[in-house]
């Protein structure tokens, strides 16, 4: 009775610290707190470029122009750290969809704080490269973000209430009918149906999971093949091809959902490499600067 | 007919064993009788190597046979050799059919016509009673089998399970696992499958439609002979082959064959016991009842009193029981000092509802409750906590804060927090000690048990409730004795879940108060059904209908299975009439109701598919059961990216393992319910822990504290299939590590086959594992934390259906 007996309890539960009573998506957070905070640093340092006089000219090594640069690399930093954030449980209290509202809009202030930072003087050297990586990197989670916001609803449309196991449960269980339907037909109409049950739901490569299509697929060739053939008893093709014609509707669920998901994941293997890359011409773009000071 | 012994002993589990071989230590003469053709059937029945656990661990074994945590094989050895050595006299294959005569010449006579004599009996069958046979043509073929140790055992065969309760389609299920080719069919006598769980029910429909099993309904067997089977069928006979037969047809619970010896139960429940005396002897005197029988399911309370009983028999009245020490750390830190039969019987004699609880049951139920000393001025419990407990007044009086400034004392002898031991909900106001006091807290599984074995108890604790109940719904206003005559005139009505109570448009003047369970409003606006509301346990419905008289103005239906009191509208209304301030506090809830209703019908004329939407989603949660739910885990899938962050948070925040499965679960309007705990108010899977270690926690949580011993039941009892029976995987590295050289399985639970592969050839023992709302840990629940897109929330369903959400929708 661990707990039953405790005499007195502290008011504020800790469930109650994540209650919520309805559903707010990352880009809402809060009122869209943090895209207020970053929408005003940028415009905070669109002004202040603009008022304050630089001389000569506005660039990456002036006091404003190491302003910039500190906060970019900062926030550059602790932007990287959301991969880490993500999967350390720690038991204290913190929100990764915070995280990721912040995450989203101070990253997005990098457009401004880097762009700003170098005084528009782009060259073929490495502190460009610094800039064009993140960049890039910008680019890629905007992207992400677009799919994050209109994706998930296609997911959920087509599973229909169903997990991916029970998806492949499904084919497999169509394959186990065809296996047992396909024995009275002739060799020749045989071939192409173990052909499609020889088929691995997963192959296919990274385009055919990208844009769901398969022109190999042996169980649309076998459908075609059954459906213009003569040969059999038709009583026994007509099933196969039924039987088959599921199946195609079955890998086709299952196909559109390994699609969404894998566009949904695929960007932050751009996302994550390009981070790296930055960081390390980040790197040295800073090294460079104070070794040639 | 065999020369008398001292002592019989009827079955031969944990408790006869360890009586039988006292007797065999004391040199009394005695007969071990058992059904079966081994010892212990009971556990001889457990899956092959499970782990039996000795549960509870403080207390000290008592008996001359050996027991302590080990695989199930290692203690049935352990046992037949120490019924060797201990001399004990076994008849195996006796079933006693019946016991006649009395104290000194009981005559017990067996199934196979065999009697034995015996002056005294010990009765220790357990409570897994008999099961259903089947009846038909051949029914006593070898190859008919009541139960299914291990589906492996079972390969490419024909196989047939009669019976579609959960035990059958469980089977059904483990033998038609794919890898195992059987052909495997499963026959139920009705259309429908209406005794098993939604889950288990759901699981065979699949399997049947992937072909691995097929389900045949209005069937049944007509006769078996080997390698074939007839069944009955609409369209007339059909045999087909089979070469093993499942039947899971229900057991017939001992109570009967308990009671056809004159032995009288505590009262007509399911949860009720046989009627004993502190030295378990029965109402029958010479019948002695100990172990599962008696109410004490865990094998070393069997085993202790299988040694005291033959202690007592013996003549040995010094004997102090195992769990004295026990009792006596339980009454330490009270400022009296008194031995404990003292303190027993001083909380029996100031406490109006143990007044009829035996010395035996007094002792057994204080071990789950605890006494305290409280100074005037502590708080006892504040209001909006949840607790399920049940507290008793042994000494000083407490004072209840009603309403802002209104207080209420509940003097000494009686009770309070039945609320929540009733209905499952928070605490509904703050309870202060008015003066120096003691009280007792009693856990609701003690509580239950108390008053399903103590009729008295139910009677006082079920009338004291709804008076409380009454008052707290009209704040202030009314005494106890203005609601003498409705209270007397009430009565409770059980109804199953979506039962309709009040229909709209139909004229009646009943008042009804939610005890338990939840009911859901719903009106019909232009033809269609809309849900105004969802009414929780303790609120009333009804009473516009006697303020106005006029029809009643919406449908009320249950939500979840409920108990309603039913007010009658006369005495209601003579309530009424004689407190005016308890009219107008009704007035203004109606004028409060009526309002919200009329902003519904509004926004349903402007704003039609919001408010549909708004009530098909209602209708759809309720119909997922969350209607019972205090706190369940709701995912949008407008913004869930599938990313599975959420199982794996929970999973390394809980040594390992997931409490939840978000793909599974259905889904409306991009609204998912993965299957996760809910949080019962009255949660099922407490129902039957034979270690009782479920409990709800400070935050309403329904947790475990460790002590599981694995018996499955609460997965079985759960009818939403959210707890799984397994063992925690072995430590990872740390992320770091994995970050940065991959090393390890990464977040989340590990795969079966990394765990394997770590592990070897241990097995590990495997237990019940389910949400516990991440109990003490600060943050609160980390599947909600962990969401990077905000799609995981837990809500209740309050909450979640509240009035302002539908405002700010149609907004
Ligand atoms: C799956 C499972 C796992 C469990 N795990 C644990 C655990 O790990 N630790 C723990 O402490 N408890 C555990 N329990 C509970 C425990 O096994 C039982 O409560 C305990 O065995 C009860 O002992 P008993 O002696 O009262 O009766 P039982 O063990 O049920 O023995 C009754 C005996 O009487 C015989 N019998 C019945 N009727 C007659 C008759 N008419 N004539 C003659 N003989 C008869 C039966 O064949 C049987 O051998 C578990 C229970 C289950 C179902
Ligand atoms: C230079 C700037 C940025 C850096 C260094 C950075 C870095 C990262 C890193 C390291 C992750 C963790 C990925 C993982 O471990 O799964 C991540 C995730 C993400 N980033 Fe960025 N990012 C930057 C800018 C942006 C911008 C501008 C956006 C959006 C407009 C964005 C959107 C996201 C999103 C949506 C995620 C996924 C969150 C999740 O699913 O947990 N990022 N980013
Ligand atoms: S963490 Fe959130 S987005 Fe990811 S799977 Fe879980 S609910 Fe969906
Ligand atoms: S485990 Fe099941 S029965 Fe128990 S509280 Fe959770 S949902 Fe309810
Ligand atoms: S509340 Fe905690 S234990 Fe429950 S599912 Fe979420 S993470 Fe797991």
């Amino acid at each position: 009775m661990a707990s039953l007996f405790q005499r007195r309890r502290s008011k504020a539960t800790q469930v109650e610290r994540v209650r919520e009573r309805r559903h707010e998506g990352f880009l809402r957070y809060a009122g869209f707190r943090w895209a207020k905070i970053s929408g005003g640093l940028c415009l905070l340092i669109i002004v202040s470029y603009a008022l304050i006089d630089v001389t000569p000219r506005h660039n990456g090594g002036s006091w404003y122009g190491y302003t910039l640069g500190t906060i970019g690399a900062a926030l550059i930093l602790w932007l990287t750290a959301l991969g880490y954030r993500k999967r350390k449980m720690t038991r204290d209290h913190w929100s990764l969809k915070a995280w990721t509202s912040a995450h989203v809009y101070l990253g997005l202030s990098l457009i401004i704080i880097g762009t700003w930072h170098t005084g528009f003087q782009l060259g073929w050297n490495v502190h460009t490269l610094a800039w064009a990586l993140m960049m890039l990197v910008i680019l890629s989670g905007l992207y992400g973000v677009i799919v994050y916001a209109t994706l998930p609803q296609a997911l959920s449309n087509n599973r229909e209430q169903m997990t991916q196991m029970q998806m492949l449960e499904a084919i497999r269980a169509f394959d186990r009918q065809l296996h047992s339907a396909a024995q009275p037909l002739t060799p020749e109409d045989t071939a192409p149906v173990l052909a499609a049950l020889d088929e691995d739901p997963f192959a296919g490569g990274i385009a055919a999971r990208l844009s769901g299509r398969y022109p190999n697929c042996a169980t649309a060739a076998a459908y075609r093949a059954l459906s213009a053939s003569r040969s059999s008893d038709a009583e026994a093709r007509t099933k196969v091809v039924g039987l088959l014609s599921q199946k195609e509707a079955a890998l086709a669920r299952l196909r559109e959902h390994l699609r969404i998901r894998a566009l949904l994941e695929i960007w932050l293997y751009v996302h994550v490499p390009l981070t790296f890359a930055l960081i390390a011409a980040l790197s040295a773009h800073i090294v460079s600067v104070f070794f040639y000071w | 007919m065999s020369e008398a012994v001292k002592v019989a002993i009827i079955g031969s589990g944990p408790a006869g064993l360890s009586a039988a071989s006292r007797a065999g230590q004391l040199g009394m003469s005695h007969i071990l009788l058992e059904k079966t053709d081994h010892l212990s059937d009971t556990i001889f029945k457990y899956q092959k190597g499970k782990r039996v656990l000795a549960t509870p661990e403080r207390l000290d074994l008592r008996s001359d046979c050996r027991f302590a945590e080990g695989a199930r094989e290692y203690i049935l050895g352990n046992w037949d050799e120490d019924a060797a050595n201990n001399k004990v006299q076994v008849a195996y294959h006796a079933e006693v059919a019946e016991v006649s005569g009395e104290k000194g010449a009981f005559a017990i006579k067996t199934t196979k016509g065999d009697v034995y004599t015996a002056e005294n009996i010990v009765l220790a069958i357990g409570t897994q009673g008999n099961p259903n046979r089947m009846r038909c043509e051949g029914a006593d073929l070898p190859h008919i089998i009541y139960q299914v140790d291990d589906p492996e055992d079972f390969k490419d065969r024909h196989i047939t399970v009669v019976g579609s309760g959960d035990a059958g389609i469980e089977n059904a299920l483990g033998v038609a696992e794919e890898a195992l080719e059987n052909t495997v069919t499963i026959l139920n006598r009705s259309k429908d499958f209406a005794r098993a769980k939604a889950k288990n029910v759901a699981d065979m429909m699949e399997a049947g439609e992937n072909g691995l099993m097929s389900i045949r309904t209005e069937t049944q067997p007509k006769k078996v002979e080997p390698g074939f089977l007839t069944l009955e069928t609409p369209d007339g006979d059909e045999t087909i082959p089979c070469d093993v037969i499942v039947a899971r047809l229900g057991s017939v619970a001992p109570r009967g064959f308990v009671e056809s010896m004159g032995i009288e139960f505590t009262g007509p429940d399911r949860e009720a016991f046989p009627k004993l005396s502190p030295i378990f002897e029965s109402t029958v005197p010479g019948i002695f009842v100990i172990g599962a029988l008696a109410g004490y399911p865990l094998i070393k309370h069997c085993m202790n009193q299988g040694y005291d009983v033959v202690e007592f028999i013996n003549g040995n009245s010094d004997l102090t029981p195992a769990d004295e020490k026990d009792l006596a750390a339980i009454f330490e830190g009270l400022p009296k000092k008194k031995s404990v039969s003292e303190w027993l019987e001083y909380l029996r004699t100031r406490v109006s509802i143990f007044a009829d609880v035996s010395p035996l049951q007094m002792r057994e139920f204080m071990l789950d409750s605890k006494v305290a000393f409280y100074r005037k001025g502590d708080v006892v419990f504040e209001k909006g906590e949840p607790g399920s407990s049940l507290f008793a007044i042994a000494d000083g009086f407490v004072e209840v804060e009603v309403g802002p400034g209104v207080i209420v004392p509940i003097e000494q002898g009686s009770i309070f927090g039945e609320v929540g031991l009733i209905s499952g909900r928070k605490r509904g106001a703050t309870i202060r000690a008015g003066a120096d006091g003691i009280f007792v807290e009693v856990s609701r599984t003690a509580a239950l048990k108390l008053m399903a074995s103590v009729p008295g108890a139910k009677r006082a604790i079920n009338r004291i409730s709804l008076e409380r109940q009454l008052l707290q719904i009209f704040k202030g206003g009314l005494t106890v004795d203005d609601l003498g005559p409705v209270v007397d005139t009430a009565e409770v009505e059980r109804v199953p879940a979506g039962k309709i109570v009040l229909t709209e448009g139909e004229q009646g003047d009943d008042v009804y108060v939610i005890r338990s369970g939840s009911m859901v409003v719903e009106k019909d606006i232009g033809g269609k059904p809309i849900f105004l509301r969802y009414l929780p346990a303790g609120s009333f419905f009804g009473e516009m209908g006697v303020l106005s008289g006029a029809p009643r103005n919406a449908t009320v239906k249950a939500a979840v299975g409920a108990e309603l009191i039913k007010l009658t509208g006369e005495s209601f209304r003579k309530m009424l009439a004689a407190r005016p301030q308890v009219r107008e506090a009704t007035e203004a809830a109606v004028a409060e109701r009526a309002q919200m209703n009329s902003f519904i019908e509004s926004r349903k004329a402007s704003y039609s598919s919001a408010v549909d939407l708004y009530s098909d989603t209602a209708s759809f949660i309720m119909k997922e059961g969350l209607g019972e739910a205090t706190d369940a885990l709701l995912i949008d899938e407008n913004l869930c990216v599938g990313c599975d962050n959420c199982e794996k948070a929970c999973a390394d925040s809980h040594e390992g393992l997931s409490r939840l499965d978000r793909e599974a679960g259905k889904t409306f309007a991009h609204l998912h319910v993965p299957t996760s705990c809910r949080h019962c108010e009255h949660p099922h899977c407490m129902a039957d822990c034979p270690p009782n270690v479920i409990h709800r926690g400070p935050d309403g949580e329904v947790f475990m504290e460790p002590g599981c011993i694995g018996c499955g039941n609460c997965m079985r009892n759960c009818p939403y299939g959210v707890i799984r029976m397994e063992a925690a995987p072995p430590q990872k590295p740390s992320l770091l590590r994995w970050l940065l050289t991959g090393f390890g399985p990464g977040p989340g639970e590990p795969s079966p086959k990394w765990t394997k592969k770590q592990l070897g050839d241990e097995k590990p023992k495997k237990i019940a594992v389910k949400c516990d709302m991440c109990k003490g840990i600060a943050g609160g629940p980390a599947c909600v934390r962990a969401c990077p897109t905000g799609a995981a929330i837990r809500v209740s369903p309050e909450e979640f259906l509240s009035i302002a959400r539908l405002d700010e929708d149609t907004d």
